[in-house]
């Protein structure tokens, strides 16, 4: 995987520690990090372009902060300009004053336009609407259907008065979209729908026909707002479609697309750049409720491959007790002293953070970790709590006095299996060995520190100035297996002596 | 302020811990549901074949393990059926087509190539212009450094000879002389068996379509297996297209077990001594473990009846750099045999799959050019390139 900029920038900053104030040449050097980060993020050309002479000019004049290292100060103004540019702040879906409200839908072919408009759909019948579906994707095989069977799931009408390009209808005439479009918006208003969403079919923006259809069906149900899709994979060629469809058909607002899965999302960044429209919506997963409102500041972060993590900072600060959680740390160094008991108390402590979900979204580039993840739920945490409270003081402190007839009575004080007990016992044994290494690799006091040293080894080798693989180090010696990789840069050693009131510290490791 | 971040990784990692664990088991429950070769009870419980079946098909066996899928053979008469147009033809039109979306790439690398001196500002322009293409900063730094090198050495000044030259590098690039069959060959009592995979919304059905006709058109038989049994009307779709090109799709009921849909008609194709079985897979983010491991399964089950002989991956030419980290699970989780790379008539480039080839070795083997049922083309290493410098 991609290193993130931090670590980019950490590298680039290993020989500058304690200067003033930033050189031209450590500007240089830091831009052309920002580049390949941006780059690597998928952000196009252009716009890697223009944000970096904005924040070369920011940068040159900026003091050196005695709190913040060159490195973090760059990020900082890097994350700024991006916040500001991705849109600050979101804007609503502007409702039509007299009804119904009619939304467009646009993209390129599979950027996920059909499963949106059961999305939205959802979403807005949850708010009250009464959405019409309009299937005027007449194009690929069965996209009809498709919008059909999402409109039941969704529990919303679907308008489509053609089968469009099906099995059965490939020998009939050919649908008009235009005017399956047109019939619906009136449709609507006989039945008192007061949205309509059209699904149009997917087109490229080299496609003069298909992006004539597009305008023509744009000039038959005058949208108040029209939706551009874009899929989140999308590298650079983000800027050409956008001005393609910007061009031929025009949109109001932005939809990125599978944001569920690990591409940094650089073309949220292009688009923005290159059409100035805000970006509305977050799509993000195959059911129809995996939809949000798009957050800039999240987007920044992903973008830059950190996470959301001054929210997350923010909440563990705000959850945590800072004495209790350093007296944890340093037992977690040693690896046996961790208890059950300090178990339940931290996962008791993580619960107060909201949901599991959302913190576990915060955190950075998880992968696949975060995935499985995802799939506890609060109540894994309440009946795994129930476990341990079903337990005697004795047991929670020494996890292995739990036997087999202990085990039996824990179950059945719990209400849950023998079996359960079994593996909640067996994989703390586990975590509480994996922690001791992480504790380690993170440089807490009183554990093994060989990851730093070879992490310091590597960023000296690294001279700035250098392009692609040498400014790379190993990343992976760095972390245990299974730890996310952002994980890496997040939590440093922590300098002694430091002034520790700026959160930003924390997500910079310091050697 | 470290320690509140490690107590709550802390937390999350035994509570992987656990989950781990409740997810193995999970799966391992799901597994122990699934009735791969046997009979079980299963089978009552699955959605009853429909009265569709279509009459030319042989009556499936009672014992079917798994629920017996909704036949529908193509109308063979119906005049729906098009002649597929000549591969030959379509490398023309493959350079036609990329030709249209007349890339800034070329014009762009010969024009800095024109110049009376390559200086620094001018290598920078060159490796630009690649990644504008979605080569990528590693990759496209290699071809740049490469390309620097032989100019030097040989002293190329003329914009024809540079051109010839960067040709040559990125050819070299995608892999020359790499070996891009596509293994749709039966065997002497067994179908071959072609698995198609990738990310959401890439063009993996419409390859499929796309691909069975190819095949009908060198005279061999085809059956579709529609293990999309997640995506609303995805089997639908992939039938419509088997309708179109005159191949027979093996469908299971909505949210049925895709490997048991993948095994049937694999079963199938061997019982009617077919050719090729072409299965299609449900779009699937390479991030979602529980996905992918269905996907792996899909594959294991197939292969109990014989070896899979093609798991082509399907990338979308506007894939940014996130193309690369989807074939490289792709390829960890079914080992994949080549790329198809889709959706080349438009603008982007499809550069990422200098990348993939560079890392993972896997070649591209096949071209997507469009919607229309004859829009599929070999992959050319040469014709790419040229297509693509102008
Ligand atoms: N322009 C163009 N469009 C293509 C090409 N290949 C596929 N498409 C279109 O891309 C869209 C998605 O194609 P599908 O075949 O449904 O993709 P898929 O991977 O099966 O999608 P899921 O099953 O939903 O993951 C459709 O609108 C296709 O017509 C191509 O080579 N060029
Ligand atoms: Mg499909």
């Amino acid at each position: 995987m991609f290193d993130t900029l931090s670590e980019r920038l950490e590298k680039a900053f290993t020989s500058l520690r304690g200067k003033g104030r930033l050189s031209d040449a450590d500007i240089d050097a830091t831009c052309r990090e920002i580049r390949i980060a941006l780059l690597e993020a998928d952000v196009a050309l252009p716009a890697v372009r223009q944000f970096i002479g904005a924040v070369r000019e920011r940068a040159g004049g900026a003091e050196v902060s005695k709190a913040l290292n060159p490195a973090q100060q760059v990020i900082k103004i890097v994350n700024e300009e991006l916040v500001e540019i991705l849109g600050g702040e979101t804007r609503r879906l502007r409702l039509a004053k007299s009804p119904p409200t009619v939304i467009m839908l646009a993209g390129l072919q599979g950027s996920g336009k059909t499963t949106l408009a059961g999305k939205l759909g959802q979403w807005l019948k949850a708010q009250g609407h009464t959405p019409l579906l309009i299937a005027a994707d007449l194009q690929r095989p069965n996209a009809v259907t498709q919008l059909q069977v999402v409109g039941q799931q969704a529990g919303v009408t679907v308008f489509a008065p053609h089968p469009g390009t099906a099995e059965g209808g490939i020998s009939g005439p050919p649908g008009d979209p235009v005017a399956v479009a047109r019939d619906g918006v009136a449709e609507a208003q006989r039945r008192m729908h007061d949205i309509v969403i059209v699904d149009t079919a997917g087109r490229l923006g080299v496609d003069t026909q298909m992006m004539a259809q597009a305008a023509a069906i744009r000039d038959a149900v005058d949208p108040d707002e029209t939706l551009y899709v874009v899929d989140a994979m999308i590298g650079q060629d983000a800027v050409t479609t956008a001005e393609a469809f910007r061009d031929g058909v025009g949109f109001t607002g932005v939809v990125l697309s599978k944001l569920d899965g690990d591409a940094r999302g650089g073309a949220a960044l292009s688009v923005r750049f290159v059409t100035g429209t805000p970006i509305l919506f977050a799509s993000t997963g195959e059911q129809l409720s995996d939809f949000d409102i798009f957050h800039p500041e999240r987007m920044a972060s992903r973008i830059l491959g950190m996470g959301d993590m001054l929210t997350l900072i923010e909440q563990a600060e705000a959850s945590f007790d800072a004495d209790e959680a350093q007296r944890m740390a340093g037992k977690l160094a040693t690896g046996t002293a961790f208890t059950l008991e300090d178990f339940l108390e931290q996962m008791m402590a993580l619960k107060k953070m909201g949901p599991l979900s959302n913190v576990l979204g915060m955190l950075p580039g998880m992968g696949q970790m975060k995935d499985q993840l995802a799939q506890v739920d609060d109540s894994d945490l309440d009946r795994t709590a129930a476990i341990i409270r079903s337990m005697t003081p004795g047991e929670r402190e020494d996890p292995k006095l739990i036997n087999g007839s202990r085990r039996a009575r824990v179950a059945r004080g719990s209400g849950v299996s023998v079996f359960e007990v079994n593996q909640l016992v067996d994989r703390f044994f586990e975590a509480r060995k994996m922690m001791a290494q992480m504790a380690g690799s993170m440089g807490l006091p009183g554990a093994r520190r060989s990851n730093r040293k070879n992490a310091r080894k590597s960023t000296r080798g690294a001279k700035k100035g250098k392009k692609g693989k040498a400014v790379r180090g190993p990343t992976a010696a760095r972390v245990p297996a299974g730890l996310p990789p952002g994980m890496g840069g997040m939590a440093g050693g922590g300098m002694p002596g430091q002034p520790m009131p700026d959160l930003s510290k924390l997500k910079f490791p310091k050697q | 302020m470290e320690y509140v971040i490690i107590a709550i990784v802390v937390v999350v990692v035994a509570a992987a811990g656990f989950l781990g664990a409740g997810v193995a088991r999970t799966r391992r429950a799901k597994m122990a549901r699934l009735p791969p070769s046997s009979t079980t009870g299963e089978t009552a419980t699955l959605p009853n074949p429909t009265e569709t079946v279509a009459p030319s098909i042989d009556s499936p066996t009672q014992a079917l393990p798994i629920p017996a899928p909704d036949v529908e053979a193509p109308d063979l008469e119906a005049p729906a059926l098009e002649m597929p147009e000549p591969t030959a033809n379509r490398l023309i039109r493959l350079r036609a087509r990329l030709a249209r979306s007349q890339s800034t790439l070329g014009k762009g690398l010969l024009a800095v190539l024109g110049r009376d001196r390559l200086d620094e500002r001018a290598w920078e322009d060159i490796e630009d212009t690649l990644l504008q293409a979605d080569v990528g900063v590693a990759s496209a730094g290699e071809i740049v450094q490469r390309l620097r090198e032989r100019t030097r050495v040989l002293g190329t000044r003329t914009p024809g000879d540079l051109r010839a030259l960067l040709s040559e590098e990125l050819v070299a690039a995608i892999g020359a002389d790499t070996d891009r069959t596509l293994h749709t060959f039966p065997h002497a009592d067994a179908p071959a068996v072609v698995l198609v995979v990738g990310v959401n919304g890439t063009g993996k059905t419409t390859t499929c379509g796309k691909l069975a006709r190819v095949l009908i058109a060198d005279g061999h038989s085809v059956v579709l297996g529609a293990a999309d049994t997640f995506r609303a009307a995805a089997a639908d779709q992939l039938q419509t297209w088997g309708a179109k090109v005159g191949a027979r799709t093996v469908r299971g009921a909505a949210g049925a077990d895709p490997a048991s849909v993948a095994f049937e008609a694999v079963r199938m194709g061997t019982e009617d001594h077919v050719d090729v079985v072409l299965v299609d897979t449900a779009g699937r983010l390479h991030t979602k473990t529980g996905l992918m491991d269905e996907l792996g399964k899909i594959k294991r089950v197939v292969q109990r009846q014989g070896p899979v002989d093609e798991t082509l991956l399907v990338l979308d030419a506007t894939t940014g750099q996130n193309g690369l980290t989807q074939a490289r699970v792709f390829a960890e989780v079914v080992d994949c045999t080549g790329i198809v790379l889709t959706k080349l008539d438009g603008t982007a480039k499809g550069g990422i799959v200098f990348a993939v080839q560079r890392e993972l070795g896997v070649p591209v083997k096949l071209v997507g050019l469009g919607e229309g049922a004859d829009d599929l083309a070999p992959f050319e290493p040469k014709a790419f390139v040229d297509a693509l410098l102008g």
